[in-house]
């Protein structure tokens, strides 16, 4: 694939369809300045702040651009909430929908085939390929998104973390666990 | 279409594999499948509909052994093709041979942060009132189209309940084929798991939906 994508990007450079240094702008944004940290800011935020979560709950596209993250793949953003009675998991089975505005790229696993014909049908086996267990009486809960919603699970607050201000509760939030394939972490064990 | 794409419900693909510490790209080729295939969305030449139907139209035996940032680049050939944009001697000489074709504009790298952080929203109005509203009981049309559609087989002939009407928004099924936005409304359905899976599967689980009114039926009108 190296030499047919130098091949591809050549041809559309040199008949002037796209522009070498917008290419480098927009991979050095996701790089580096979009990714799951962004996520993880708004829920360390919905966590310390009962009116954010109401306006996350409200309107969650507006709430998040309240902290500065909007746009592709953003655009329409739903939450779902992590409850001790239910588990929230996203998944995208026709083709890798993300909510790139606020976890960035997707990881291979999320737009593998295993991932996305599983998740509606074994969720709790998908689940436990993560290493999470979940207590048998928690439902589980899978958006599919199909269309041009995406969902942003915000994992349950760990045991522990009270007191926390929001730049150690950010720390606690996976990627994973705003996708609902995993949980936030317990204080103490933050990478 | 009943492509590759439509992945719910198979079995066979065998585990997950998460990948500890996975880094962003796994090869440089990738960065640069992901800048050009955005930039060239820019251009306005194709929606993302359609871009979605390139995908999805690969052969199955070429889109399941594929990364996805191959997925991309084979569809954005075909895109590129079949648009007048670029011909397959130029593919296959990895330089251009023939005049530029139009495009609408050019993505130039000063205007990137802005088109990103606008992004593309797809909710338009609708002329219709909303057939459903949350607490209805729907199911989903048993429709095998060979064209562009967000509605997955698993859920086709299945029945489900409103739980959110989501606004109007452009109808992929329309737009994929370049037949106008045709705006409609968008529900959040859910899907009981054994209604979806039968008798294997796990009580009180329940699988959401996305689903455009045009997928869906009141459900008294299931055959009895």
């Amino acid at each position: 694939m190296e030499l047919r994508v130098k091949a591809l990007e050549t041809i559309l450079v040199e008949k002037g369809y796209v522009d070498p240094a917008a290419l480098d702008v927009l991979i050095e944004t996701y790089e580096h300045r979009i990714g799951p940290k962004n996520g993880a800011r708004v829920v360390a935020r919905a966590w310390s702040d009962a009116d954010y979560l109401l306006r996350l709950r409200a309107d969650a596209t507006a709430a998040i651009a309240e902290l500065g993250y909007s746009g592709r793949q953003g655009e329409h953003m739903r939450i779902a909430e992590n409850t001790p009675e239910v588990h929230n998991l996203v998944v995208c089975t026709l083709c890798s929908c993300y909510p790139w505005s606020v976890l960035g790229l997707p990881p291979v696993w999320y737009k593998s085939a295993p991932y996305r014909s599983r998740a509606v049908i074994d969720p709790r086996g998908v689940l436990r390929d993560f290493g999470v267990e979940l207590p048998a009486g928690t439902k589980l809960r899978v958006w599919d998104s199909t269309a041009e919603l995406r969902y942003l699970v915000i994992p349950m607050r760990p045991a522990g973390s009270e007191g926390m201000d929001q730049d150690a509760l950010a720390a606690l939030v996976t990627r994973d666990s705003m996708i609902g394939a995993g949980l936030a972490l317990t204080p103490g064990k933050a990478a | 279409m009943n492509g590759p794409q439509d992945l719910g419900g198979q079995m066979g693909h065998g585990p997950i594999l998460p990948e500890p510490n996975e880094p962003l790209f796994h090869a440089e080729w990738e960065k640069r499948a992901l800048a050009i295939t955005l930039a060239m969305g820019a251009c306005g030449a194709w929606t993302i509909d359609t871009s979605r139907h390139a995908r999805e139209s690969l052969p199955p035996a070429t889109y399941l052994a594929a990364s996805y940032y191959e997925i991309w680049i084979r569809a954005l050939e075909n895109l590129l093709t079949a648009h007048g944009l670029v011909d397959k001697p130029e593919l296959a000489a990895g330089h251009a041979l023939s005049p530029a074709g139009p495009v609408k504009r050019v993505l130039k790298a000063a205007a990137v942060p802005g088109v990103l952080a606008a992004g593309s929203p797809y909710d338009r109005p609708c002329a219709s009132a909303p057939r459903f509203k949350p607490g209805d009981r729907v199911m989903a049309r048993n429709d095998h189209v060979a064209t562009h559609t967000r509605l997955p087989r698993y859920i086709r002939g299945r029945e489900g309940e409103i739980v959110a009407n989501h606004g109007s928004f452009v109808l992929p099924d329309s737009n994929a084929h370049g037949r106008g936005e045709s705006p409609i409304w968008c529900y959040g359905v859910r899907f009981g798991a054994e209604e979806l899976w039968g008798a294997g599967a796990e009580p009180g689980c329940e699988v959401m939906v996305d689903c455009w009114e045009t997928y869906l039926t009141p459900a008294r009108e299931r055959a009895a």
